[in-house]
């Protein structure tokens, strides 16, 4: 039976999940010989090519790419799982859902105290870039989330016990200490 | 102005303990309390101002802005809506012109709804201007309204007087008392005085043991054993206070009210015998905002006592001194949870505390302190008038003694109804005439919706709880929506915000009830709604937060299929709309809002 293949992104996000995954050391060697990797930044691969059977994703939804990204990996993943603080709950970059995105940017490229001289206004609107959505969506708000990995980043460990017992079929059987942060 | 609000804060003796009473008369005096009043208020009592401001904006009847010359709150429980509140609301608004939640432009009346106000046997209901308005209807709502446009006292548009103390010259008001059924505990004979008495005579340990052979258990709704809560609170060191619980807040329950309006003797009578039981000096009782218009009564029934020498010095020359002052709140339901009494009564947000320490360790200003409600105080005086033995023989083994209930809704006679323990729901059904029942809601929105095929369940401690609201729900209502959506708006309204799941967890149910009622919401929505209420009933400090989530869990367990049929089958669906999320920063930014996909 081949291994199971498993596909990752970081939306918004820091990466900080994708340096925790990396924390696993030398356990990463036994992950290879349990899963082969596809589209991840991890390898660099940049488009499906082939149906994934588990999806991890780091980050919420800031922005249009995001949105696409994450329904692309729910059209080519069997299994999806919301990696962290930001991809279950929107996290850090959430801090700006109660401010409108009109003041946000204003702050951001005309009146914040580091922005250069920008007297007339300009705002990046490349028809390239990627809008910036109202909001920022937790995962699970925008398509369907099968597993939830909390933490800020989570552990190494919680990240490998959960994938493994995902790929193995065995149950998750994590200390109480591994999902506290208290 | 800075003169009024100086005598006022004198009045209270510059006290920050008495802040409550402060800015109900800041309130009463200027129909605000302006921020401007906030900062000398501050300074007076030597507070800060954000200690004024958190205290001022818990409660429902502060207001920031004047309320109207004619203040309107309507009550939005769910059976004033059961019983036409829609057609109330529409008169009004078609004659001030103006919706709930506004002012008319020149400021005569304003209007707004508020939970329930302890009036659900004559509803829909209202207070203006804290009077009692109640069996409102399109003719009379027009009546009102032409006699506040021809600038009468609220008074005086209140015509007929309810039956028995409702007359009284204190109280003139159109409540009626509709006691159905007096038993022989809380509404039978009763003689003021005797018990306490008795009480001087029995020595404070003997009454004790009295109360705790009877099993009296509170009757705010936990039941908690009431003799074992004096023992507690006089086993304590310190200056131990007695606090009677008339913050009768839990929608469908009137009981107290009808308590307080004929038999406040007895209900003082039972705050002394519990303050010689337990070596206390002082009682108070905190009496809830709504019921206002019984104050001035309560204060002339307390004088009466005092003159009788059954209140103040040297009682009935027994040389036991206890008194009593009535704190009044200001629209808050979690303050009927005992330690959020206490921090209301001593100043402050009525957030409810951590426990341990209990009241009766530590209750008011730190002091051992016993709080128990109107009607176990009432029962405690028969407890001691006729003894323990007396009283077990009434009501089921765990569950001694008898009950009242407030039982309305639709049901032909809405009234107050004193029972023994045991009761079962059918019999009960057959008192109050009601047919065609599709559920009963047992001890208001925080009990449980009964169906019909538990009817045959007692009302007692030991099977179905209640600290006394019973509502009738007929076949022709809909359950999710008149009911479970109704108090789910209360709760989160309610909640007083101090613990994040029931913050938090009461506002998503409630929208989530609302998905149901909408069509919206999906078969994977129900499992979340109930694993949610767990979780907000496992780590909520107080009741409040612990039972939010029973009109969800209750219907969801006992009326399922009316949730199943209004869900999707569907296992997800996104709420996200694209073209939503992305107008504003395309508006900011002068970009056209196309997704390329």
């Amino acid at each position: 039976m081949s291994k199971p293949i498993v596909a990752t992104a970081s939306l918004a996000g820091c990466f900080g999940c994708h340096m925790s995954l990396l924390d696993i050391d030398e356990r990463i060697l036994k992950l290879i010989e349990l899963v082969d990797f596809h589209k991840s930044p991890i390898n660099d691969i940049k488009t499906f090519t082939k149906q994934c059977d588990i999806g991890i994703i780091e980050g919420g939804c800031c922005n249009t790419e995001n949105v696409e990204v994450l329904r692309e990996f729910r059209k080519n993943c069997k299994i999806l799982i919301s990696l962290g603080e930001c991809a279950i709950m929107g996290g850090l970059p959430a801090m700006r859902n109660g401010i409108p995105v009109r003041e946000c940017l204003e702050e951001a490229y005309c009146d914040g105290i580091t922005v250069g001289e920008n007297t007339e206004r300009i705002m990046p609107n490349d028809e390239e870039l990627p809008i910036i959505l109202d909001k920022v969506y937790p995962l699970h708000e925008i398509v369907k989330i099968d597993y939830y990995l909390p933490g800020c980043a989570p552990r190494a460990d919680l990240i490998w016990e959960a994938v493994v017992a995902l790929v193995t079929g065995n149950e998750l059987n994590i200390p109480y200490e591994l999902v506290k942060f208290d | 102005m800075n003169e009024k609000i100086l005598g006022i804060i004198e009045a209270y003796g510059r006290s920050p303990y008495r802040l409550v009473d402060i800015l109900l008369s800041l309130q009463k005096e200027f129909r605000c309390v302006s921020d401007e009043a906030v900062n000398i208020v501050a300074s007076e009592l030597g507070l800060s101002e954000v200690d004024v401001r958190q205290t001022k904006s818990f409660y429902h009847f502060f207001t920031t802005e004047p309320v109207g010359k004619y203040a309107v709150y309507l009550n939005n429980s769910a059976v004033s809506e059961m019983m036409g509140m829609a057609d109330v609301v529409d008169e009004f608004e078609k004659l001030c012109g103006i919706s709930f939640g506004q002012k008319t432009a020149d400021g005569l009346i304003s209007l707004d709804h508020t939970a329930c106000i302890g009036m659900n046997d004559q509803e829909p209901a209202a207070l203006i201007n804290s009077v009692v308005f109640t069996g409102l209807n399109r003719q009379k709502v027009r009546e009102i309204v032409a006699a506040m446009r021809e600038g009468k006292p609220v008074e005086s548009m209140v015509t007929e007087y309810g039956d028995g103390n409702n007359a009284h010259p204190l109280v003139l008001s159109m409540v009626k008392n509709n006691i159905r059924k007096a038993g022989p505990v809380c509404l039978g004979e009763y003689e003021t005085g005797k018990a306490l008495a008795r009480s001087l005579t029995m020595g404070s340990k003997a009454v004790i043991d009295e109360v705790k052979s009877a099993n009296l258990r509170g009757r705010g709704g936990a039941g908690f054993p009431a003799g074992l809560k004096w023992q507690f609170c006089a086993h304590e060191a310190g200056d131990r206070y007695v606090f009677c619980n008339a913050d009768e807040g839990e929608p469908g329950t009137f009981k107290d009210r009808v308590l307080l309006t004929e038999r406040a003797q007895m209900m003082y009578e039972g705050m002394a015998i519990a303050g010689w039981a337990i070596g206390a000096k002082e009682g108070i009782l905190y009496l809830r905002y709504e019921y206002l218009y019984l104050k001035a009564f309560l204060e002339n029934v307390l004088e009466e006592m005092r003159n009788q020498n059954l209140l103040g010095k040297n009682i009935l020359g027994k040389g036991f001194d206890f008194d009593i002052r009535i704190q009044l709140g200001a629209g808050a339901y979690v303050c009927g949870e005992e330690s959020a009494l206490i921090e209301s009564s001593e100043g402050k947000r009525g957030e409810p505390r951590n426990r341990p320490p209990f009241p009766v360790q530590k209750g008011y200003k730190n002091n051992p302190t016993i709080v128990n409600n109107v009607e176990t105080f009432c029962s405690a005086v028969k407890i001691i008038e006729n003894g323990a033995a007396w009283y077990k023989k009434m009501g089921t083994e765990d569950s001694s003694g008898t009950k009242l209930l407030s039982i309305s809704g639709d049901c032909k006679m809405p009234g107050v109804y004193e029972v023994e323990w045991g009761m079962t729901i059918h019999e009960m059904l057959r008192m109050v005439g009601a047919e065609n029942v599709q559920a009963v809601q047992v001890s208001g929105p925080s009990g449980v919706c009964v169906p019909p095929t538990q009817f045959n369940r007692q009302i007692a401690l030991e099977d179905l709880p209640s600290g006394g609201s019973m509502i009738v729900v007929g076949k022709q209502r809909d359950l999710i929506k008149d009911i479970v959506l109704n108090f789910m708006a209360f709760f989160e309204d309610e909640s007083c915000g101090s613990c994040i799941t029931c913050r938090s967890f009461n506002m998503i149910l409630r929208r989530q009830v609302q998905k149901v009622v909408e069509g919206r919401a999906i078969k994977p929505d129900l499992d979340n709604m109930k694993d949610w209420g767990e979780i907000m009933a496992k780590t909520s400090r107080c009741g409040l937060g612990q039972t939010s989530s029973n009109p969800i869990s209750t219907t969801l367990a006992n009326f399922r299929e009316l949730y199943e049929a209004r869900v999707k089958d569907e296992d997800f669906q996104s709420d996200f709309d694209m073209e939503k999320a992305i107008a504003e920063s395309c508006e900011a930014v002068n970009r056209p809002p196309i997704v390329h996909e």
